[in-house]
């Protein structure tokens, strides 16, 4: 199982590299929080999964506190975009 | 796999750096820092340092993104084209930079057991912190009792930071004017959701208080993440209705509350016959004394985060709600 | 027995990280921003399912299992949500879906 466990952190790091670069690149600002977003969900199945690899389950309580924040962050994000005026 | 792993995240995290050096639209660069913070907690997460990580990811990616946004909404997000030449502090940082590299080759390899670093309190703490406290999560017992003494500055710190900010922002008041309505009006699935999400987290604020001396958390982590609870409140339904649940003239007493009852213990225990904040001497059982000084202060701590983290926001939006009225 | 629950979670977490990956693509190369949201959205929900059961499968019965259905039913409940908020502001904020970028042609070649 390890081997396995070991491969999906790999790839889901390269989820993670994808998002990061959309959120780099982004054709328009929706774009970017659509990569931030991304980001953060692929970042919660990170973490459970690296726990599993390396036996630690209480990483697990960390995995929540990323997917609590990153849904505030990104509430936070549109709330506050009502008040800037768009640039591009 | 471990090394594998950090090597990667460390790249990610030095493009994201770079990314924000070049972008002009600061929304983007605060979306950009959010995800910088998640990156650095993965990679405490990655060195074993869970507690770190956990408050890293609150307070880091969370409140801090959250209370940019808000400084953002009262600037504007066009950054301004610098007036100087910006060759000089390029060099200066290229010096301290190529200084610090210099001094890391000094250092001793990572993780070797015959480092300074291990021969001092590090194998005291591991060896008799069982026996002394007896908390599964030494971390808990190093930063509540050993350090106990510095976390009541921490808490004092946060305690004057929000003196600092109210005095810059002003206290919002409290049912002064009908405020205009305010929240996200137009989204109704995110209005239903967040209703439906609110009271989860904060059962999770008091799993995170109550459960830290068995695994990562405890007071910083479970204030920050309630009053994430109650920013997610004002920001779907709007300022005037969180203050409605709790105020900020209460919340200041919150704060204040929270550093007391922190330094009461210290007191007590000095009442007792001990030194300060000495918990042997809380009950018979030095053992059973400990516990109960680790629980009381680290509900202070707690109180006192999410009292305080709360009345920033409180100022930072209403700041922004009323320069969008006027 | 064992061997078959490994064999079912292996198979679980690699469905999940294919559709990951298949998002990932698909938030790169599709053509409209709205394309993109449905990428990323659908292929979010169905790989925290098949990757946090595949895991749900290999942990013993007790606290953990708890924390991950939680995590399961927090990102099921709050990512769809936040990919139709940030949809929602987009069209809000003025974002034509394809269909109606084509029509927008049709009509300015109409006139001519």
């Amino acid at each position: 199982m390890t081997a396995l466990y070991a491969v999906v952190c790999i790839a889901i790091l390269l989820v993670m590299a994808i998002a990061l670069a959309r959120a780099f690149y982004a054709p328009t600002v929706y774009d970017r929080i659509l990569g931030v977003n991304m980001f953060g969900t692929k970042t919660v199945l990170f973490i459970a999964v690296v726990g599993y690899l390396m036996g630690r389950p209480d990483f697990l309580d960390i995995a929540i506190v990323y997917a609590l924040i990153n849904f505030i962050g990104m509430v936070a994000v549109l709330r506050f975009f009502e008040y800037t005026a768009p640039v591009d | 796999m471990s090394d594998f792993i950090d090597l990667v995240l460390l790249a990610m995290l030095a493009l994201t750096g770079l990314r924000i050096i070049f972008l002009k639209d600061l929304f983007a660069v605060v979306m950009l820092f959010g995800i910088y913070s998640f990156l650095t907690a993965l990679i405490f997460i990655n060195l074993d340092a869970v507690d770190v990580a956990f408050t890293e990811a609150a307070v880091g990616a969370g409140i801090s993104s959250v209370l940019m946004l808000g400084t953002l909404a009262l600037t504007g997000r066009e950054e301004k084209e610098s007036s100087h030449s910006s060759i000089l502090p390029l060099i200066v940082v290229f010096i301290t930079g190529a200084a610090l590299i210099y001094g890391t080759l000094d250092m001793e390899p990572f993780g070797n057991p015959d480092n300074p670093i291990h021969k001092h309190v590090a194998p005291r703490y591991i060896e008799d912190s069982p026996k002394e406290i007896g908390l599964p999560n030494m971390v808990t017992s190093v930063l509540a009792s050993y350090r106990g003494f510095d976390t009541l500055g921490e808490v004092v710190v946060v305690f004057a930071a929000l003196i600092a900010v109210l005095s810059l922002l002003g206290v919002p008041k409290e049912g002064q004017e009908k405020a205009p309505a305010s929240g996200l009006k137009s989204h109704q699935v995110l209005r239903v959701v967040a209703k439906l999400i609110i009271s989860p987290i904060i059962l999770f604020a008091l799993y995170v208080q109550f459960h830290g001396d068995f695994g990562p958390g405890g007071g910083f982590q479970a204030g920050v993440i309630a009053a994430a609870a109650l920013i997610l409140y004002a920001l779907v339904f709007g300022l005037p209705n969180a203050v409605a649940v709790i105020g900020p003239r209460f919340l200041k007493f919150m704060a204040a509350a929270g550093v007391l009852l922190y330094a009461s213990v210290g007191f007590f225990s000095m009442y007792k016959g001990g030194n300060f904040l000495d918990y042997n001497k809380l009950a018979a059982d030095p053992v059973a004394g400990q516990h109960y000084g680790i629980l009381i202060i680290e509900l202070g701590v707690g109180i006192t985060v999410f009292a305080v983290m709360l009345n920033i926001y409180y100022a930072f939006g209403n700041q922004v709600e009323r320069s969008n009225i006027q | 027995m064992l061997l078959l629950l490994d064999i079912i979670s292996g198979i679980l977490l690699v469905t999940g990280v294919f559709f990951g990956l298949s998002g990932a693509v698909g938030v790169f190369k599709l053509p409209n921003f709205f394309t993109r949201v449905h990428a990323a959205s659908v292929t979010d929900s169905i790989a925290v399912i098949l990757i946090v059961s595949g895991l749900v499968l290999q942990t013993p019965l007790g606290i953990n299992i708890a924390k991950l259905l939680f995590i399961l039913v927090f990102l099921l409940i709050t990512s769809p949500t936040a990919s139709h908020a940030l949809a929602k502001s987009a069209r809000h904020g003025g974002l034509l879906t394809m269909s109606e970028l084509e029509k927008g042609d049709q009509e300015e070649k109409a006139p001519k």
